[in-house]
């Protein structure tokens, strides 16, 4: 319903989702995501890049969601996660393949792409990424 | 300019699910009570600044700021909505304040409004989602319960702060809200209660999340030195403060604090001269009961990783070194989420005149608001206090 979005604000966001691009910034040597074109800790004066994040992480906290917002009714309960990646930046995620009971603080998971909902009357379809634990 | 500021007026309705009222029954009501609180006439009014956080999904309704006005028969008086999240109405008090401290305005109605009970389903969850970030957090399946319990986790895990700890915020606040007829619960819970209720979003459970309600707050600001013709008790504002953070959790380098607290509350302090130990009592922000526990470290009432312990040890209750939310909190009091923050600032007036009631904090001089939007994105504090200095 509400929450409903075109076509274009999910397209602009393909090379964040699909591929977990964020950005570097080489003036303080900090990565953050999603992309930005000024540095959160330098503003104007950081030299930002994009930067393809390595997939590799930690969870650094973590939740199961039992009662799902509108599109998610059909995965509850599933875990949500904060995900700090190797390079420093963290993410929001969810964090698959495993039992809720077995996601802990500190545990290795890596970057997988997989459906995320689907998106109201249109139907529309959105993937991205989701981590699973190293094995 | 700049000119200290007084309330000379507060009013508000019952919190909670109103099937006969709707926004117009909700503003009107709140309005009235503090017009007639203070004793002044529609004439007198020369500003309305209301917040109010999602009409728009709530009940279809924008343009609250001219609605505010047109419903309290004012026009042409100029409004102004204010949005922050769930602490809209806070944002409403500190422009307000701003407008009388100018010197532009003399007479200023400050309050919010929120009609959330009108909706189906999970409608409420997902015009609630809109404080967090839309693109980021909201698009994985994160839910508002969700955000508060992943900095639960991690407050448990870095601080060893006990389930059961977070569970007596809840009993404490819904112990206060018997004595508050204004509250939407008059129930008391346990521990045990609480940690049977379903689970939400782990490690919460239902009886750690406020409810949804519909209500709306009222108050009446004027110059300090005017206050003495309007009543015998001013309450002064001794500190208007407001600070942002990020508006995703995750941005964040420590999630077991909310940094937007600790900047408002500093400035706070310095603005109004008082001391943690001054502060008589504190509503605050309790929407997820592990917030009660985050906020007391942060505005300087324990050391940071103690709140489970101070909540436990029966010093933030009535008749404790510190009470907080004497009202019930948003927890049992009721968050419509839009009126949150100026029902916050009534609470106070109401202590520190010494109309409370039976959860009256014997004694107050000085109160304090502590009000949240989203995640800790926006934060205002207020203190409030019946010395002018
Ligand atoms: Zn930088």
């Amino acid at each position: 319903m509400t929450t409903e979005k075109a076509v274009a604000h999910h397209w602009r966001k393909f090379k964040e989702r699909y591929g977990l691009v964020g950005s570097k910034c080489d003036s303080c040597n900090s990565y953050f995501f999603p992309t930005s074109t000024i540095c959160p800790k330098c503003r104007r004066k950081g030299n930002v890049k994009e930067h393809s994040f390595s997939g590799k992480g930690k969870v650094f906290s973590h939740t199961t969601i039992r009662v799902a917002p509108e599109g998610f009714e059909a995965y509850a309960p599933y875990v949500i996660a904060i995900i700090e990646l190797d390079e420093g930046a963290k993410v929001v995620s969810q964090v698959v393949d495993c039992k809720p009971e077995d996601v802990k603080i500190g545990m290795p998971v890596e970057v997988c792409f997989r459906k995320i909902r689907e998106e109201g009357k249109s139907g529309l379809v959105l993937y991205g990424f989701k981590f699973k634990p190293v094995l | 300019m700049n000119r200290d500021v007084a309330i000379v007026g507060v009013g508000m309705t019952k919190f909670g699910e109103h099937w006969k009222k709707g926004l117009k029954e909700l503003i009107t009501e709140a309005g009235v009570k503090a017009v007639e609180d203070a004793g002044i006439s529609g004439k007198d009014i020369q500003l309305i600044v209301g917040g109010s956080m999602s009409s728009g999904m709530f009940v279809g309704q924008e343009h609250t700021g001219a609605l505010f006005t047109d419903y309290l028969g004012l026009s042409p008086v100029p409004a102004i909505r204010t949005e922050a999240a769930c602490a809209s109405s806070s944002v409403a008090l500190t422009t307000g304040t701003m407008a009388v401290q100018s010197g532009r305005y003399d007479c200023v109605v400050v309050g919010g409004v929120e009609k959330m009970t009108d909706v189906y389903g999970n409608l409420a969850t997902t015009a609630l989602a809109g404080a967090m970030d839309r693109d980021n957090e909201a698009h994985f399946g994160l839910t508002f319960p969700g955000v508060y319990a992943l900095m639960a986790q991690r407050h448990m895990h870095q601080y060893g702060t006990t389930r059961e700890q977070i569970a007596m915020v809840a009993v404490k606040n819904h112990e206060n809200a018997m004595h508050n007829p204004n509250a939407q619960f008059h129930r008391k819970i346990c521990v045990e209660s609480v940690l049977k209720s379903a689970l939400v979003s782990d490690p919460l459970r239902l009886l750690d999340c406020s409810p949804i309600a519909d209500g709306a707050a009222a108050l009446i600001l004027v110059p300090a030195e005017h206050a003495k013709k309007y009543t015998d008790t001013p309450i002064y504002i001794r500190a208007s403060s407001q600070a942002s953070d990020t508006l995703s959790l995750y941005m964040r380098p420590d999630i077991t604090t909310v940094g937007a607290t600790i900047s408002a509350v500093q400035n706070a302090y310095k603005q109004s001269g008082l001391k943690p130990e001054d502060i008589h009592f504190a509503e605050v922000h309790d929407c997820f009961t592990i917030n009660e526990i985050i906020a007391s470290e942060d505005l300087g009432f324990c050391k940071k990783g103690e709140g489970g312990r101070l909540v436990q040890s029966g010093e933030t209750a009535i008749g404790g070194k510190i009470p907080i939310n004497p009202s019930g909190g948003l927890k049992a009091k009721g968050h419509p989420v839009g009126a949150t923050g100026a029902a916050q600032a009534v609470e106070i007036v109401e202590q520190l005149r010494g109309e409370a009631g039976g959860r009256q904090v014997k004694g107050a001089e000085n109160g304090l608001a502590h009000n949240v939007g989203g995640s800790g994105s926006t934060v205002v504090v207020h203190m409030l206090s019946r010395n002018r200095k």
